[in-house]
């Protein structure tokens, strides 16, 4: 059951942003020749040439920034409660086994369930505000740093938890002080996971639900109709763009933060 | 004061296992007195670190009892600190080198947290690693650090399992020296496990020799080696190539679990 939701990156992100660059450009002309040649109908899938431009201009339109804004400001606020909620949680379920043989069969019941599959549900019941996609956020950002707390602690080196024990920590000082550090590179590897995933949600969920104020519900607008389909795409490309951030930010935390995991990763 | 710093009576643990239970220690009767260095040496397997376990609460001993400076020790006693052999795994990666020394102060003020880091460090000869992190450092330089982490604890007593079992013969020789200066400077009482046999006579004051699975005392020696020891011309004295000898043959002999059942 050692298994964990992705490794700690260690590999520093610089080295890497050339390639990364090249392939993005890559996809890009790719793109571009498809949606030149009619490989694919051009009306909708506008070349990048139309959607580079039509990027530039939403950054400087101010609805669109609003709505970027709350869609960011959702997913944090998820993300932040999710770690809030997961992080004691898994570290209960990972150090004391009574409790995680009781949760176990609700906890594998309930993480299958697509949080995306709640949305119509969840706007019966709380409405359209945004403290819904908040809310299925949390559900969906929940799981990988759970998982991932609670694997860590199965990796808990006992031989730290000993020497922290016969220096004389006590049983709670153990988990703040030895199994929560050990265990927080994969808790960062989590989180990284989870920005990906509460994104999605929130975005889904403002699509779905045209009254809350977003990324989602602006894509859906400028869809209506076909007409705007330049922005539909600048908008999706931008969606995409703030969860590589994320994702490149929380990767380069983790190097700077987990050094010291990086040559323990080596070794094993 | 207490002359008797630790005195083990009669000690036994059996740990159950799913194929049955499994003697590890029995019958263990012994005292270390304040400020004495003992060496308890035993083959692979027997029971040390069971013993250094039970001595250190981390786990309760089936029988027996044993007592520190006269109060039975009943869980994790407060002034007592370990060695392990495996100082990769008992160092925080984590933490710096200061910050893993001083991690058991943690009932201290700040100020008087660095001092004491700091002036463990330099007993060890590491007054400039602080911010290093245990990773960048050597074994013998993370067995050092590991020392001064018990050292900066001012304990009762020092438990040391096989600490210098895992560095080259080189570093070996300089931590034994390392540990005799220390615990002349401080005086700390110290037991220490080991199943090397010329390093139970080299740093002990009294050798405990421990018989094969489960572990009994077949025999405590008096080293008469006097205060200063040195690696080279120790060894070689008649006295040393003696006890050493006798040690080995006490290991050899001693009884194994079928005849004493
Ligand atoms: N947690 C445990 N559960 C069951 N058996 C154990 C456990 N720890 C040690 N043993 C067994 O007890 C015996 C003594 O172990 P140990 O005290 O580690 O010996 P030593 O330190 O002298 O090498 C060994 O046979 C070992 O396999
Ligand atoms: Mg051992």
């Amino acid at each position: 059951m050692g298994f964990l939701l992705g490794k700690p990156s260690t590999v520093s992100g610089t080295r890497r942003v050339p390639a990364s660059l090249v392939g993005l450009a890559g996809l890009f002309l790719i793109w571009e020749v498809a949606s030149q040649t009619g490989l694919v109908p051009e009306l909708y899938l506008r070349p990048p040439s139309e959607v580079l431009p039509a990027m530039v201009g939403l950054l400087g339109d101010e609805k669109f920034l609003r709505a970027l804004l709350a869609t960011v400001l959702a997913t944090v606020i998820a993300l932040l409660i999710a770690i809030l909620i997961a992080v004691p949680g898994g570290l209960v379920l990972g150090s004391i086994p009574l409790v995680r043989r009781a949760c176990m069969t609700v906890v594998e019941f309930l993480r299958p369930i697509p949080s995306v599959a709640l949305i119509p549900l969840a706007l019966l019941i709380t409405g359209t505000g945004p403290d819904t996609k908040i809310a299925l956020a949390v559900y969906g950002a929940l799981w990988p740093i759970l998982f991932n707390t609670m694997y860590a602690l199965d990796e808990l080196d006992p031989l730290h938890v000993e020497t922290a024990r016969a220096f004389g920590t006590g049983r709670v000082a153990v988990l703040t002080r030895i199994a929560l550090p050990s265990a927080a590179p994969f808790v960062l590897t989590g989180v990284r996971l989870s920005f990906t995933i509460a994104l999605a949600v929130v975005v889904s969920t403002e699509l779905f639900a045209g009254g809350t104020k977003g990324l989602g519900q602006f894509i859906m607008e400028a869809n209506s109709g076909g007409a705007h389909m330049d922005q539909v795409l600048a908008g999706t490309v931008i969606a995409g763009l703030v969860g590589y951030a994320a994702n490149a930010g929380l990767e380069r935390l983790n190097a700077k933060l987990f050094a010291w995991n990086a040559p323990r990763g080596e070794a094993s | 004061m207490v002359r008797t710093m630790l005195d083990v009576a009669d000690l036994g643990h059996t740990y159950q296992a799913k194929d049955g239970a499994h003697d590890a220690i029995d019958g263990l009767t012994f005292t270390v007195e304040a400020g004495e260095l003992v060496c308890v040496v035993g083959p692979s397997g027997c029971g040390k670190s069971t013993l250094l376990r039970s001595i250190s609460g981390l786990i309760r001993p089936t029988r027996g009892t044993v007592s520190l400076h006269g109060t039975p020790v009943d869980g994790v006693p407060a002034d007592l600190a370990v060695v392990f052999q495996d100082y990769s795994r008992s160092l925080f990666p984590w933490l710096t080198v200061q910050r893993n020394v001083e991690f058991p102060l943690r009932e201290l003020s700040k100020a008087e947290r660095t001092a004491r880091a700091g002036e463990a460090l330099a007993a060890v000869g590491l007054e400039n690693a602080g911010r290093k992190y245990p990773w960048q450092l050597s074994g013998g330089m993370q067995q050092r650090v590991a020392i001064a982490r018990a050292l900066a604890y001012r304990p009762a007593l020092l438990l040391m399992d096989e600490p210098f079992a895992s560095v080259d013969a080189q570093t070996r020789f300089e931590l034994e020296d390392l540990l005799l200066r220390v615990r002349r400077e401080q005086d700390t009482t110290v037991l220490l496990v080991t199943h090397d046999i010329d390093e139970s006579v080299y740093l002990g004051d009294r050798v405990l020799v421990l018989s094969k699975s489960p572990a009994r005392v077949v025999a405590a020696l008096d080293v008469g080696l006097g205060e200063k020891r040195d690696q080279i011309t120790t060894r070689s004295s008649d006295e040393f190539v003696e006890l050493r000898a006798k040690v080995a043959g006490l290991l050899q002999s001693a009884p194994t679990a079928e005849t004493v059942h």
